[in-house]
Parts: C-alpha cells; structure tokens; sequence
C-alpha cells in the first residue's frame, strides 16, 4: 500500500497535516507533501475534501456480524474475590449495551465461585455464564483461554471487555489471536460510533503524551482492555439476572504450565516517577510533623509523598523521591504541592502532571499560577481538613 | 539450547517534548533506542546461553534504522541478528506484527526459548508477545521477574502480580515476557558493535518474500484493528483559586475534582466525594 499527493487537487487546506498520527506531511509551496515518515496508516484519507489524496488500496469488505450481540465482561476474580475492575467494567458495559440495544453477561471461571454471579447480578450483568472446575483456580492462560473461545464460539457477543490486570493483560491478547479477532490495549474510554455503530476504544499512546481513538472494524467480537480505575460502576440492587452453567472439559495437558505457589507482598512503595498520585512538600512544611502529614494524604490517596530539594537536602524525603531539574520528573494523574512556592527548577519536573493542586499561605506563589485548583492556607490546617473529608464515614 | 529475544526500537518517550504553543508532540530530535525491557530479555537470554552453551539470535522488526537495535544486540551478546524490514510491514497493530514475527520465527528458528520485554514504551500494549506465543502454540508466561532453574524441558519463573507474585512451571518450549526487576543489563561490548557493523555482520535483513508471507497478510492492511484520530491531552490548566475557611475551600475542591476526569484518575478522591 501506498499513498501519495495528487498535487494538482490539493489546495493546501492543512487538514491532511493535522490529521496524521506521524508528523509525515507537511506544506510546502501551497501544497500537501507526503515525508518518508509515513507508515501508509491512511488516517489522511478520509480528511482530504479535494479527493487529492490517493492510495492504491481496495478498501477492505466489512463481513456481515449482523448475528453477534451482546456486550460481555470478563469476571476477573482471584481466590473467590472479585476483581474492582470488574464491576467497573459491568459498568460501561451496560452503557454500551443500552446504545446497542443489547444485554450485558458477564463470564465468571474459577472453582466454586457461584456465589460471585449476585455481586455481577447488581452491578449490571443479565446473563453470567459459569464455569468452575478446579483446574481453573487460580487463573492460567491456556486454560482461561480456552473456556472464554468456546464460549464466544458458542455465543457470538459483539464486544469483550477484559481489565487491564495482570491477569487480564495475558489473558487478553492470546485469547484475541485465538478467536481471530483485533485488540486494542488499556483503554481509558470506550463509546458507541453514532453512525458505524461501531465501538470507539481511546487510550493513552507514546508515554500518554498523544491520546489515539481506534476502531475494529473487520472481526468481532470488538475486544478491549481497559485501565482499572477508570470506568464508573453502576448498581441496581433490584437487577435481575440468570446464571448460565457450561461445561468445563479440559484436560491438564492442554494447560502446560503449573502454579507452584502464590506469595502476596505488603504493598511496597512505587517509585515515585511510577505513581498515580504525588503529595509533595516543600519549605512551607514544618519538618518531619509535617511530612508525616502529607503521608497520611498520600497513604488515603493510593499515593506516593515526593518533595523539593530543600526537603531532600533536609532529609525529610528520600533523595529518589526529590522532584525537580536536579531530581526526578514526575507526570502522576493528580500532583498535590503543599508548601512549594513554585521556583522554576521544581516546575520543571511536575509541569506534565495531569492535575495539579496547590496548598500555599502566600497569595502571590508562582506555583498557582501551574495550579489547576489552588488554596490559599497553611497546608497544616488545609492537609488534616482534606484527610478528614476524604475519610470515608465510618 | 537455541533462544530467540524480540527486540524492538522504540522512540524515547521519556525524552518527550511537547510543543509550548500547541501541547503537541515533537517527533523532531527524538532518540531512537532500544526498547527498555527488550534490554532486560537480552541479558536474561545472554546469561542463559552463556551458562547453557546455546545459541541466541535477536530478532526485529521495524525500518532499515532499526539495523542500530540488531548491532547493539550482537554487542550485548547475540550471536547474530535478523532485521525484518519491508514497506509492506508498516503500520502494523499488534495482530498483524505478532504474525509477522510468528512467521520469522518459522523461518529461523524453532527455538527451545522466546523471550522479549513485556510491553514496548511508545505502545504499551503488551499484546504482541502472548500473540506470537499463540501464534506459534506454545505456552507463555508474561510479567517475568525471575528465571529461577531453566533446563532443555522446562523452566521454573516468578511472574509478578500487582500484590506479589507466583511460580509457574512451564515446559520449553515457551515464550516469557519480562519485566525490568528482573536483572541489570550489560554494556555492549565495542570490539562485538564494531564486528557487527563490519561487512561480514552477523545481521541478516529478511523481507516479506523471505518469509514467505503476502503483504495483504501484513502492515496496515493485515491489521485488524486502525487508528480512526489521534489528539493531544489537554493539559490546560484552570488556575483556579478557592477561597474562603478550610472547610468550604477543601469541600469546594473535592467538588470541583468529581466533576473532572481527574476523579476517575484516582478513585479515592471519587468514592469520598460520592460520601461527602
């Protein structure tokens, strides 16, 4: 495949330039210029109202998936506890399937698991199909795989939502390669095409610095990972829904590997350029009390407690944890300076957190200025006020 | 023991610059490198047919430039390396690339042994390794972070969990897709790179006719899945200033958080507005 430039129908609209995933056009004298940067992915297609863009590709026939319907969730769950993503995924699911007209079924393995299908039930799944059998506790590829194929074989659904756990991220792709259909990885939101009725799968790409929207079009069911944590659960306690046993005939032979032992860890502290989540103190915070402080906020939040180099050369943090020109650069999902003034150095290394939040007693802190919600308060008094109305009531 | 390690060359993401004016990315001076992890499975791969006495062949796929991965492979330790480079191969989703590979490994191999990095650092799919695994119908084992004993008939591995990990007997042959806890990568040695850039290089570049696939099979037109837009994240900022007595100004934040997608980015913030 290839494509090029009918030069003389390009009126250097520039829409062709914006639309291209890898910077591979540009104008030049008034007219698009296809660079050897081009991967022929023929996202500039469809823009060009000059029809100046051309490409030797016979579009490819869109099979008929008129008879696959239903919205299905993979029911991940480990020693008889169902995985959060789950019910997150019921969740989505059921918007999906409203748009579609459709029902939601959630696939639930493990041994002796039934009593997991009324949690899937309320949290939005009609159907749960059912299979225990020992050899599917705990989870391993091959044997998972080759449940969940022959119950799509037998079923058909038009989309397969998996989380993106470790367990889901092994799971997910040998299944899509077995069953013969596309994936797109950790999705972070997931609509309903209005006119191809198609499902549209958005993720973070090139460290989350470009987000891409990505479609499956040519195999079904459309199967997608999605983050945890993202998506909303949904509970009707009055939702009503069945349970669909199937038979598991499976042999030891054909799962090839063996689970020797589990060990489950404390939770260790992830490095800092790894969180979600950075409470981060300077010279406002009033010593080691104070940074105490921050780590309650950070342990609410899932999060991890960084700082300035002051707070470094003070020893109130770690070296490694030290944000900034001369430590680490950090883009955490929500990054909560406490006490920073905001010099240029610390800016540097947090500028590409998505949200930042910024606690200073003094009004004129340039680190407002970085903020997306700033308040103007002593962190002493705002810190202990924001644990306590995070604190879930007990 | 012969041991194949995928490797890919991946722009340095890390290395990122975003345009002040648009918030867009700028490709221009972007280092290509070798895909961080891929890293971690050659070292694995080196150390296993050092002690094994096997043979290790790195494998890549990717434009001609890609050559600088396949150098640096023979100077970590590989025996040779196989460059899969042709314009048919472009534009590839994960589908498409994991056949791709299958195939390749058909053609040079078999191997006792694949090994290649969990996820690569510009896609981040992790999909392509249990794919080919599929593909060639051996078992896998993803998220290694341990090789603990390794024979010609199985291995024994710690595969990482979000709250620990688990040992997995796997027999051989096997893909495994590590993970970088798992050992320090060594230096490539000069001597070996500038071997491997000599005339006689142990680097062979395959294309779609050498391994015996037709281009519709491949790149973007063998790609079951297609990029429909992509866009910047918007990374405005609201300066937004919250007066008034704590108690309103954090009841006012937390508002203003639920309201935002930054909820979503952290539940605990979303299930305590939910309650508040």
């Amino acid at each position: 495949m290839t494509v090029w430039i009918e030069r003389d129908l390009c009126d250097g609209c520039r829409r062709c330039v914006k639309a291209c995933p890898y910077d591979a056009i540009a104008i030049e004298d008034g007219k698009a210029n296809i660079s050897e940067r081009c991967t022929n992915c023929g996202a500039c297609l469809a823009q060009c109202k000059k029809e100046a863009i051309q490409s030797d590709t016979v579009p490819k026939q869109i099979p008929d998936f008129s008879d696959y319907r239903g919205v299905w969730v993979y029911a991940e769950q480990r020693d008889g506890v169902l995985a959060k993503v789950t019910l997150e995924l019921l969740g989505i699911a059921q918007v999906l399937a409203q748009e579609r007209g459709q029902k939601v079924s959630a696939v639930l393995l493990g041994d002796k698991v039934e009593s997991l299908a009324p949690e899937l039930i309320r949290h939005g799944a009609d159907h749960v199909h059912l299979a225990e059998d020992p050899s599917l506790e705990p989870y391993r590829t091959l044997a998972h795989v080759k449940i969940v194929e022959t119950l799509i074989k037998a079923h058909k659904p038009e989309i397969l939502l998996i989380g993106a756990t470790h367990i889901g991220r092994d799971l997910a792709p040998r299944l899509s390669r077995r069953v013969g259909v596309g994936l797109t990885a950790d999705c972070t939101a997931l609509s309903i095409d209005p006119e191809e009725k198609i499902m549209l799968q958005t993720r973070p790409a090139f460290g989350g610095n470009v987000m891409a929207t990505i479609a499956n079009r040519y195999s079904r069911p459309q199967m997608a990972t999605v983050r945890p944590g993202v998506m909303e659960t949904r509970i009707d306690e009055q939702h009503e829904g069945t349970i669909i046993p199937c038979q598991v005939r499976i042999d030891e032979d054909e799962i090839k590997t063996k689970v020797l032992e589990v060990f489950q860890e404390k939770r260790k502290h992830t490095p800092i350029t790894d969180a979600k989540v950075i409470v981060a103190g300077g010279r406002g915070v009033n010593g080691k009390d104070g940074f105490e402080l921050l780590r309650a906020l950070a342990e609410l939040l899932d999060g991890e407690v960084g700082g300035t180099r002051i707070a470094a050369e003070k020893g109130y943090i770690p070296t490694e944890c030290q944000v900034g020109q001369t430590g680490k650069t950090v883009r955490p999902e929500l990054y909560i300076a406490c006490g920073i003034s905001g010099a240029i150095q610390h800016r540097a290394g947090m500028m590409n957190s998505r949200y930042i939040i910024a606690i200073n007693k003094d009004t004129d802190a340039p680190i407002f200025k970085v903020a997306d919600w700033g308040i103007v308060g002593d962190l002493h008094d705002v810190v202990p006020e924001l644990i306590r109305q995070l604190t879930p009531a007990r | 023991m012969n041991i194949i390690v995928l490797v890919k060359q991946v722009p340095d993401t890390t290395d990122v610059k975003l345009d002040p004016k648009t918030g867009n990315l700028l490709r221009e001076g972007l280092n290509s490198i070798m895909n961080p992890e891929d890293r971690h499975a050659l070292e694995a791969g080196v150390c296993i047919k050092e002690r094994m006495d096997g043979r290790l062949t790195a494998l890549s796929m990717g434009p001609l430039q890609a050559v600088d991965v396949c150098t640096e492979a023979i100077g970590m330790g590989a025996d040779e390396a196989v460059l899969l480079s042709d314009r048919a191969f472009s534009g590839a989703d994960t589908w498409a690339t994991a056949f791709t590979l299958g195939k390749a490994i058909e053609t040079i191999g078999p191997a006792d042994l694949i090994l290649c990095g969990r996820q690569a650092i510009d896609g981040d799919t992790a999909q392509v390794g249990p794919q080919v695994a599929d593909y060639l119908d051996i078992p896998q084992v993803t998220y290694v972070q341990d090789i603990e004993r390794i024979d010609s008939t199985q291995a024994i591995v710690k595969r990482q969990l979000e709250n620990g990990y688990e040992r997995i007997e796997c027999p051989l042959p096997a893909l495994l897709t590590v993970i970088g806890s798992m050992n320090t990568p060594r230096y490539a040695h000069i001597g070996r790179m500038i071997d491997a850039c000599k005339e006689k290089a142990r680097i062979k570049v395959l294309n779609a006719a050498d391994i015996g696939v037709m281009t519709s099979q491949v790149g973007l037109d063998g790609s079951l899945t297609h990029v429909v837009k992509t866009f910047s994240p918007d990374f405005k900022r609201q300066g937004k200033i919250l007066d008034g007595a704590k108690e309103q100004a954090v009841s006012e934040l937390l508002k203003n958080i639920s309201k935002s997608d930054a909820a979503t980015a952290c539940k605990a913030f979303a299930a305590s507005c939910e309650l508040s």
